[in-house]
């Protein structure tokens, strides 16, 4: 549920440009945590101009500018900056020329901190008064770069001419810009509107929209073109505009200070209005060149094999599900994603063509994954633009371009908008609200804050339900049914505020995890056994899988679960087996630790023909090396090491722990495994797995050579499903009888079937069988090998008599012989 | 007692008592102890040889006689008896003394292994859990995209989507992303019974590995689904939570967030448990660490799984025991979880 870059949009939000639309009057730190309880959180507070002196930095205003009497590339500027008389300063900046004069500058009188212009790091240094070749200077017209804006000191800043000379710089140029993090459903407010409404909406004050503009004629075909959509379901509507005799030039001083603090690198004015207006509505938009464009503007799918050279320069090869805008002469704009290399603004550009669409967010942002291209707009269209909103981002575009590029907005607006989205309303019962968020909403806080909201409300009563019929905004896209509502109304109320209660609902039916429990278990005897737990990658590799094998033929990667994707080759295949991650682990370790006694339970992945999904079972690794215990003052010379014995002693008691009695061990060969010292396991005839001692190529090959490893595996779901239930067996307070046997058999006959035996033939008095000799040598023949067995005879309703031991004790000697060729050793 | 005024032999038992218990003090092991038994208690000891002159006294004197040389015998065999248990005794004390050991030395080593730091976390959110009602669901890890995201109420194409960087198999099969599909194969295995699980599990994420970043991490997700289950319930039972796991003391604070499967949606935040809210590297400044993702299940995740969502209701959390470790320990770098380092792993349990 959580993890992961759930908030991937971000959004530098000048505070002075969200003033624009709603005012703020809490304190700051009040509004960074409503915002971020609200959901828009704020991930960072930047203060630009914290660091500039009330009474060091103003507005200056260039009185004089002329040249250095001793010095070509300096100038004497004389600024006036409303304390006492204009100063005379030297400065450098290309950007003041003898002769100019007017300009408002930003001007740092002795004694401000500032950044010097002329190191690669930021360095804040305290202004003197120099002396530069024979003329006095006591103040300073300061770059970008020395206010630590940016690192731009190619010229002095230039201000906006309306500034009043004398304001201190910080209420003239400061600002805070917060750094609004967002989730997808979030993407109405990822512009400067849109967090406006919600901040309006979280603080109870209104919202202003901006000046409504009127627009002209909306139709597809103007006088200087014509806009079709030849896919209403991929471009919902295009709208564009007209912009006569334009001048391409720079943006005014405070257009490029409020792109720079969002985060954008001013250009010319027509790029840096539609980015403005985009930062400030959310709606992207394109300007062409007009002149370049040929015949009507048609929106629709990429034929079979088309190909076009986007704004970066790349050719573009197109499928067919992607969507281009086109002209009489073929594509001009990938739309939504990038415009065309040869419909470009440029610095000759006339007239501008501008674009406001709106395009399907699905179609945007596979486009944009299959090409790798990753644009502003495209991750604007790709989480859903309101289509109502184009006309208004236009009309807001279009006057700038007027106002602050000379040119003429043609009366027309072409539009197209096959099929216009209609108004949503949504029922709303105030039971729901209640039902879901466990407390009660009046009516009347509902509807004030859904309003706050801009959604409409009407309240009904009948038959004491309370409803609220609620139209939904065009902007909120992400609003459709009453669980959006609820969301919304908790969200401006705050979540802090809804009581916390314990569950009153019914207890659910309690459920047997006895599975789950034996998990636990086994893992609990495993520690008692003295194993620590690992925890591996489920994702291997084809190397490691084969490192651990010594004969047969090597793993093949078409038999496992891989990955489509792998973020590494060592990481893309699903482990079938936990032995080589045990194995590595016995290796990165052994330089720090002599002792190492591993288990680890984990899934393993099996293809299973016919289905999709693999078969996931839990198996259980068990790898031990080294000394029994841990190294102490106690220890012999030579501290016992484990070997197969003991790991067959922990596999014993695991066995007996959990109960499963049926579990069997046979002698078998293992690829990775020593091939005289290994068994296979299996219960009630069933593989259940193999262990032994590991082959010593496959230690070799792990830096092992020369230890001793046991290691085991299994099915531990398929062990753990065999599990017998407890019985309680009664004490007998008859004493038991004692016996001992030492049988002869042939060397390869395994222990286990001759205690079998001795179990068929001793009946339900023998309770006991414990192998307490093993002995090979004289007087014993060569191939032969002696075990001894103390017997424990014992009846639960009276004392045995020496005469039915005597019985029991021929009948095994009898049954051992006749089975197993077994003699008896006195 | 006037007896001893008129009797010499009196007089002669007072003595050997006297002389008897200044010798018995001076005797300081078992065999001069026996000496002394036989010296004084003995058939021929001075004792006996005292008493045998009883018999030579008038008969109206013998009773008092009688009587004091009985009051000698018991007091002398009592300070016998007593002797022979403080020999023992220091004879004892020796003995245990020269059996001192350097209670300092290390012991014999123990061999008893260790869990896993996350079955450990593990283990400790199931128990808190389990006492609010909580069992276990277990499911698989490798998923069809179709209950990873599909069936969460995340189409394909969907901005959402962008929150999970995943692990294909192919088109169809996915590493899951997170525990949540669970929550959809628990109703369909449930419904349409009440349920409350936790679902703890290894999940995916196509991820750099870096000191903060796994392609694999447990989660623990919850789920309850019942007619009475609200956003307050989801509250209570995290505040509880949070309290248990990270102590009573623990402020707790509920966020609005955005996951497609629940509405609304709560990020919750804890105190920071370095600097109890005031600010530090751990919790960048603010004051708080974010523990956990929540919210009421969707509509229409209820409805993909089963229940009609006009009558039930449900919550659902996510948290990750690999993190709660990290903010409990200050472990700097998650990559240790699976490393299997064991200078790591013995740190813990």
């Amino acid at each position: 549920m959580i993890r992961g870059c759930i908030r991937d949009m971000s959004m530098r939000a000048p505070l002075s440009w969200l003033k624009d639309f709603v005012d703020i009057t809490i304190p700051l730190d009040t509004l960074v945590d409503r915002m971020t309880m609200a959901g828009l959180e704020v991930g960072g507070v930047e203060h630009i101009g914290a660091d500039w002196q009330h009474d060091k930095l103003f507005v200056g205003e260039v009185v004089e500018v002329s040249a250095h009497p001793h010095a070509d590339r300096l100038v004497l500027a004389t600024v006036a900056y409303g304390q006492g008389e204009p100063q005379t300063v030297i400065t450098g900046a290309p950007n003041l020329k003898p002769g100019d004069r007017g300009q408002k500058v930003a001007f740092a009188v002795e004694g401000a901190q500032l950044h010097d212009g002329y190191s690669e790091t930021p360095r804040l240094q305290t202004l003197s008064r120099t002396s530069i070749r024979g003329v006095e200077s006591a103040g300073m017209v300061c770059s970008e770069k020395e206010l630590g804006l940016s690192d731009d000191h190619t010229g002095v800043i230039i201000l906006d001419p309306d500034l009043p000379v004398g304001r201190p710089l910080k209420d003239a140029l400061g600002d805070v810009v917060l750094e609004v993090e967002l989730t997808p459903n979030l993407a109405r407010a990822n512009c400067i509107v849109g967090l406006a409404r919600e901040i309006a909406a979280l603080t109870g004050q209104p919202w202003r929209a901006g000046p409504a503009a009127a627009a002209g004629s909306l139709v597809p075909t103007t006088a200087y073109g014509s806009v079709a959509s030849a896919d209403a379901e991929l471009c919902a509507r295009y709208s564009a505009s007209l912009i006569e005799n334009v001048t391409i030039q720079p943006s005014p001083p405070w257009m490029q200070r409020r792109l720079q603090y969002a985060g954008q690198r001013p250009i010319n004015n027509i790029v840096d209005i539609t980015n403005y207006v985009m930062l400030e509505t959310g709606q992207p938009l394109h300007a062409f060149d007009y002149e370049t464009l040929q015949g009507g503007v048609v929106v629709r799918r990429a034929r079979l094999g088309e190909t076009m050279q986007t704004l970066d320069g790349v050719e573009r090869q197109l499928t067919t599900d992607m969507l281009l805008i086109t002209d009489d002469s073929g594509p001009i704009a990938l739309a939504g994603v990038m415009g065309g290399a040869a419909t470009e603004v440029t610095e000759g550009t006339r007239h501008i063509f501008l674009e406001s669409a709106n395009f399907n967010f699905v179609n945007i942002r596979r486009t944009s994954q299959q090409l790798r291209l990753h644009s502003e707009a495209a991750q604007r269209f790709g989480r859903r633009v309101d289509p109502d909103l184009t006309i208004s981002a236009l009309l807001r575009a279009s006057r700038l371009m007027e106002t602050l590029g000379g040119g003429a907005l043609h009366p027309d607006i072409a539009d197209t908008y096959p099929a216009p989205s209609s108004p949503k309303t949504i029922m709303l019962r105030a039971a729901e609200v209640t039902r879901i968020l466990g407390m009660e909403f009046s009516p009347a806080d509902m509807t004030r804050i859904l309003t706050s909201l801009e959604f409409g409300c009407m309240t009904y009563h009948k038959n004491g339900d309370t409803r609220l019929e609620v139209a939904v905004p065009s902007h909120r896209l992400d609003v459709s049914e009453p669980a959006d509502l609820i969301e919304e109304i908790a969200r401006i109320h705050g979540y802090d505020a809804i009581p916390t209660t314990l569950i009153r609902d019914v207890l659910p039916p309690q459920r047997s995890q006895s599975h789950l429990e034996g998990l636990e278990q086994t893992r609990d005897i495993l520690v008692g056994c003295g194993l620590t737990e690992i925890l591996s990658y489920s994702l291997s590799n084809l190397d490691s899988i084969n490192r651990a094998r010594t004969e047969g033929p090597p793993a093949v990667a078409d038999d496992y679960i891989g990955l489509a994707n792998p973020i590494s080759q060592e990481r893309q295949l699903l482990r079938q087996s936990l032995l080589p991650s045990l194995l590595e682990t016995l290796s990165t370790n052994r330089r720090y630790r002599q002792r190492m006694a591993l288990f680890e339970i984990g899934r393993v992945y099996q293809p299973q023909a016919g289905e999709e999904l693999p078969r996931e079972q839990r198996y259980l690794g068990i790898a031990i090396t080294g000394p029994l215990l841990p190294r102490s003052w106690h220890d012999a010379d030579e501290p016992p090491q484990f070997g197969w014995t003991h790991l067959k002693g922990i596999i014993d008691t695991l066995v007996q722990r959990l109960n499963v009695p049926q579990v069997r061990f046979a002698a078998a060969t293992h690829a990775a495994l020593h091939p005289a010292r290994t068994a296979a396991l299996s219960v009630n005839g069933e593989a259940l797995g193999i262990a032994g001692d590991v082959h010593p190529q496959v230690c070799e090959r792990f830096d092992l050579a020369g230890r001793s490893v046991a290691m085991l595996e299994l099915n531990l779901d398929l062990l753990l499903a065999h599990r017998q239930p407890r019985h309680y067996q009664p004490i007998s307070r008859f004493p038991a009888v004692l016996e001992d046997v030492a049988l002869v058999v042939d060397d390869d006959l395994p222990a286990q079937v001759v205690e079998d035996a001795i179990r068929a033939a001793g009946g339900e008095w023998l309770r006991d069988v414990t192998l307490f000799d093993l002995y090979y040598g004289e007087p014993i023949p060569d191939g032969k090998k002696s075990l001894a067995y103390a017997l424990t005879f014992q009846a639960d309703d009276r004392s045995l008599t020496e005469d039915e031991v005597r019985v029991l004790y021929r009948r095994i000697q009898a049954h051992t012989a006749a089975e197993l060729g077994a003699a008896m050793r006195e | 007692m006037s007896v001893s005024d008129q009797n010499p032999l009196v007089d002669q038992l007072r003595e050997v008592h006297t002389e008897a218990l200044e010798r018995l003090v001076l005797v300081s092991d078992l065999t001069a102890l026996d000496d002394w038994r036989v010296h004084y208690l003995g058939r021929k000891g001075a004792l006996t040889q005292v008493m045998r002159g009883i018999g030579t006294l008038p008969t109206e004197q013998r009773p008092q006689v009688g009587q004091v040389s009985n009051e000698v015998k018991s007091a002398l065999e009592a300070a016998f008896e007593a002797q022979v248990g403080a020999i023992k005794q220091a004879k004892l004390a020796k003995t245990l003394a020269q059996e001192r050991v350097d209670v300092t030395l290390p012991g014999y080593p123990v061999s008893l292994g260790r869990l896993h730091p996350s079955t450990q976390t593990l283990r400790e959110i199931a128990a808190i859990f389990g006492g609010m009602g909580f069992q276990i669901f277990d499911s698989r890890e490798v998923e069809s995209d179709y209950y990873n995201f599909e069936l969460l109420n995340i189409p394909p194409y969907h901005p959402a989507r962008d929150m999970w960087d995943t692990f294909y198999v192919n088109e169809r099969v996915v590493l899951r992303t997170h525990t949540s599909p669970g929550q959809i194969r628990a109703m369909q295995a449930f419904h349409p019974d009440p349920i409350r699980v936790i679902l703890p599990g290894m999940c995916y994420r196509y991820e750099a590995i870096t000191a903060r970043s796994e392609i694999m991490f447990h989660q623990v997700e919850g789920l309850a689904v019942g007619e009475h289950i609200t956003m307050a319930d989801l509250k209570g039972v995290l505040v509880n939570f949070a309290r248990r796991m990270y102590g009573a003391e623990r402020q707790v604070r509920f966020r609005c967030s955005h996951f497609p499967f629940t509405e609304p949606s709560v990020e919750v935040d804890m105190d920071c448990i370095v600097c109890n809210g005031a600010g530090c590297t751990l919790c960048k400044q603010t004051g708080w660490l974010e523990i956990l993702g929540a919210g009421m299940v969707h509509p229409t995740v209820l409805r993909n799984g089963g229940y009609d969502p006009e009558r039930f209701s449900g919550f659902a959390f996510g948290m990750g025991p690999e993190r709660i470790m990290m903010q409990k320990y200050g472990i700097d770098d998650i990559r240790y979880f699976f490393s299997n380092d064991l200078r790591f792993l013995e740190q813990f349990g």
